[in-house]
């Protein structure tokens, strides 16, 4: 009888399992599938079987070049970009326990942008274009350590912290707005181009500087992902269910702080995809957080590859930020998600 | 607090003093300064050839109304806000008002032949209408409640739409950028009266219509039964309420761009000082918000000099202590 039980619990876990196996296969293959027509699309033609040539060899031909050191690195990013901001917003959405926490809502984001403004207006004429990322992160983590501990009271409380970060966000981007003001005209748009989140001119090594982050933050974020799950249900649950809740949420907190502050630093204020791409994967595999990092990751990598494809070919010849067309589908969703969570707050 | 009416009467007294101080200071101070003979002599006999004359009626003057209007005007919405949403965060800024009216000025001047201030005010106006409608209807929950955190995630909602969609038209469209960007930052100056004539109808009828609805707004303070009470429905109240809110922001915006947390403050200062009724109140908030919007914008004038600080600025400085220090106090039981 109880062997029965046990059997029918197996394999429908096992089942369960590999139904989610299933599911990140057929995005994975969508995504590779995605590169590869991101591959061959752009402003100067290149044929399918002329792209595979120069996949092989990499020093041939100046569509080798264009292949290997423009739209290749440029993918990439596109895909590492949107996979480490969806998995900022998965994390958060949960340690806040609101569906629509996003790195955006709560400041992380204006950090970050009003220290890169700050630093393309003031700065840039004295330091290398290369430092730009160092001093978005800075923002973002100097931001985050902020709305943390400005919502302190006995430990932060998730409405606490929504609330500050949204007042800190304004303030930030009023310090925005001055720095754009008052810096030249050329300065004040390249930096406006910078807020709305852009790929453009993006290197190899820009790839190899976001890489790292991923690696040490989306591991950490995996082995907390049990906590996650259990303050989910209310930090009185997850306190009998043994989790030191302090020190999980700022934890985790930190890793959504370093995702989204390297994402940012790489692609600009890409709003928005922290908040949908979550979402988007909950409606494939539900909220459990193991299940959620990865296909949010995939998710959130498919949206900016074709946000950045649209901005590349759809208006030739110009090259359109990438934050457009992720902003543009992102806040309607965002105000459709907010319409149908009225039953739960 | 001030308890008896003679008390608050004598307040508000002083607050016309120092109203009309702020705005005497305004006209005065900047980078030329102007004596008080001069600024009788432009009103008397205007002469076209003194620079201090010119000075006067063409950028000072026109500033310092606009600033003392719009000032009030957005406290008073703010109250009103506060009033019936019975939420300490609301303000015109933080509910997307702000940002439906920019949306809108955008649109106006990237995609219509409309350029000027005076063009857009009434792309302003609308959008104002649009965003106030939108946050009324996300802020509701199932049972048409409004808990306050979902008003203010509603104002982020709209506000994060519309400032998103507005960057990417402005990305696209680089010339109406640099025309709108001093517009966006919210700013008084530079801007001419005959800008607020138009307005003043508006203005004038949204005023006189929270003069007639003080009490309905207290009673709406203890409950919508009471309002019942005085013989009208809550809707219909709360309706009316909203138009002030629209109109006055609306025009607030359109005026000075995107200028927030005068809303915000001001009124939670009023009530510190005369109490939560509504007579007191709205004259309290018209005449704090003048003073505020006032001196933030002579200070602008004088803290990074010779750049003009953009007033909108300075007032999201003053307010975000002062918003974070209300999300730790009055929010902590949510």
């Amino acid at each position: 009888m109880r062997t029965d039980a046990t059997l029918t619990l197996n394999s429908a876990a096992k089942s369960d399992s590999n139904r989610l196996l299933r599911r990140l296969l057929i995005l994975s293959l969508l995504l590779l599938a995605s590169a590869g027509l991101s591959l061959y699309l752009g402003s100067f033609p290149t044929p399918p079987l002329q792209v595979l040539n120069a996949l092989a060899a990499p020093q041939s031909s100046d569509i080798a070049f264009i292949i290997w050191e423009l739209r290749l690195p440029r993918i990439t990013l596109a895909i590492l970009v949107g996979a480490a901001l969806a998995i900022a917003g998965a994390i958060l959405q949960s340690i806040v326990r609101n569906p629509l926490a996003s790195p955006d809502v709560i400041g992380i984001t204006s950090g970050a942008a009003l220290a890169a403004v700050v630093f393309l207006s003031l700065l840039s004429s004295t330091l290398s274009i290369h430092w730009l990322p160092v001093a978005a992160m800075l923002g973002a983590l100097v931001s985050a350590l902020l709305v943390v501990s400005l919502a302190w009271k006995n430990g932060v409380s998730p409405s606490r912290m929504v609330l500050v970060g949204i007042g800190l966000a304004a303030a930030m981007g009023a310090g925005t707005t001055l720095l754009i003001v008052i810096s030249d005209d050329s300065a004040a748009m390249t930096a406006y181009v910078w807020l709305t989140g852009s790929l453009y001119a993006a290197q190899w090594d820009d790839v190899w500087s976001l890489l790292p982050w991923l690696v040490v933050a989306v591991p950490i974020s995996l082995l907390f992902a049990r906590h996650a799950d259990a303050m989910a249900l209310g930090d009185s649950v997850a306190e009998g269910l043994g989790v030191a809740i302090v020190r999980s949420r700022l934890v985790l907190l930190a890793c959504s702080v370093a995702l989204a502050g390297a994402a940012v630093a790489f692609a600009g204020g890409l709003s928005f995809v922290g908040l949908i791409a979550p979402h988007l994967a909950a409606r494939l595999v539900g909220r459990n957080m193991a299940r959620l990092v990865p296909t949010s990751a995939l998710v959130g990598a498919l949206i900016v590859l074709y946000a950045d494809l649209l901005g590349r070919v759809a208006f030739l010849p110009k090259d359109l930020p990438a934050g457009i067309f992720v902003a543009g589908i992102g806040a309607p969703f965002f105000v459709y998600l907010l319409h149908r969570s009225r039953a739960r707050f | 607090m001030l308890n008896s009416t003679a008390a608050k009467s004598i307040g508000l007294l002083l607050g016309v003093l120092v109203a009309l101080g702020a705005f005497f200071a305004s006209v005065m101070l900047g980078t030329t300064e102007i004596s008080l003979s001069s600024l009788y002599g432009s009103l008397v006999h205007y002469d076209p050839t003194n620079i201090a004359h010119i000075i006067l009626l063409t950028e000072r003057l026109p500033r310092a109304v606009i600033a003392a209007l719009v000032g009030a005007s957005l406290a008073i919405a703010g109250a009103l806000m506060q009033t019936m949403t019975r939420n300490p965060l609301a303000s015109p800024g933080i509910l997307g008002i702000n940002a439906g009216a920019m949306f809108f000025v955008v649109v106006a001047v990237s995609l219509l032949p409309l350029h000027t201030p005076a063009h857009y005010v009434w792309a302003a106006l609308l959008g104002a209408l649009v965003a106030a409608i939108l946050v009324v209807v996300l802020s509701r929950g199932r049972h048409g409640e409004l808990s306050p955190l979902r008003v203010v995630l509603a104002g982020v909602a709209v506000t994060a739409m519309f400032v998103s969609f507005s960057q990417g038209l402005l990305v696209i469209d680089q010339q109406s950028f640099e025309s709108v960007l001093y517009w966006l930052a919210g700013s008084v100056s530079g801007r001419d009266l005959s800008l607020v004539a138009p307005l003043l109808p508006l203005f004038g009828g949204a005023l006189l219509l929270s003069a007639l609805l003080v009490r309905h707004a207290n009673a709406l303070l203890l409950g919508d039964d009471m309002v019942t009470g005085l013989g009208m429905q809550a809707t219909t109240i709360k309706l009316l309420l909203g138009l002030i809110v629209i109109v006055l922001a609306g025009s607030a915006v359109a005026l000075a761009g995107m200028i927030g947390f005068v809303g915000l403050i001001v009124p939670h200062m009023a009530r510190g000082v005369f109490g939560i009724d509504h007579r007191w109140l709205l004259p309290a908030c018209a005449l704090l918000g003048a003073c505020l919007l006032l001196l933030a914008d002579l200070g602008s004038r004088f803290l990074m000099p010779p750049q003009e600080i953009p007033v909108g600025v300075m007032t999201a400085l003053i307010g975000t202590p002062f918003f974070i220090y209300l999300a730790r106090r009055k929010m902590a039981g949510q």
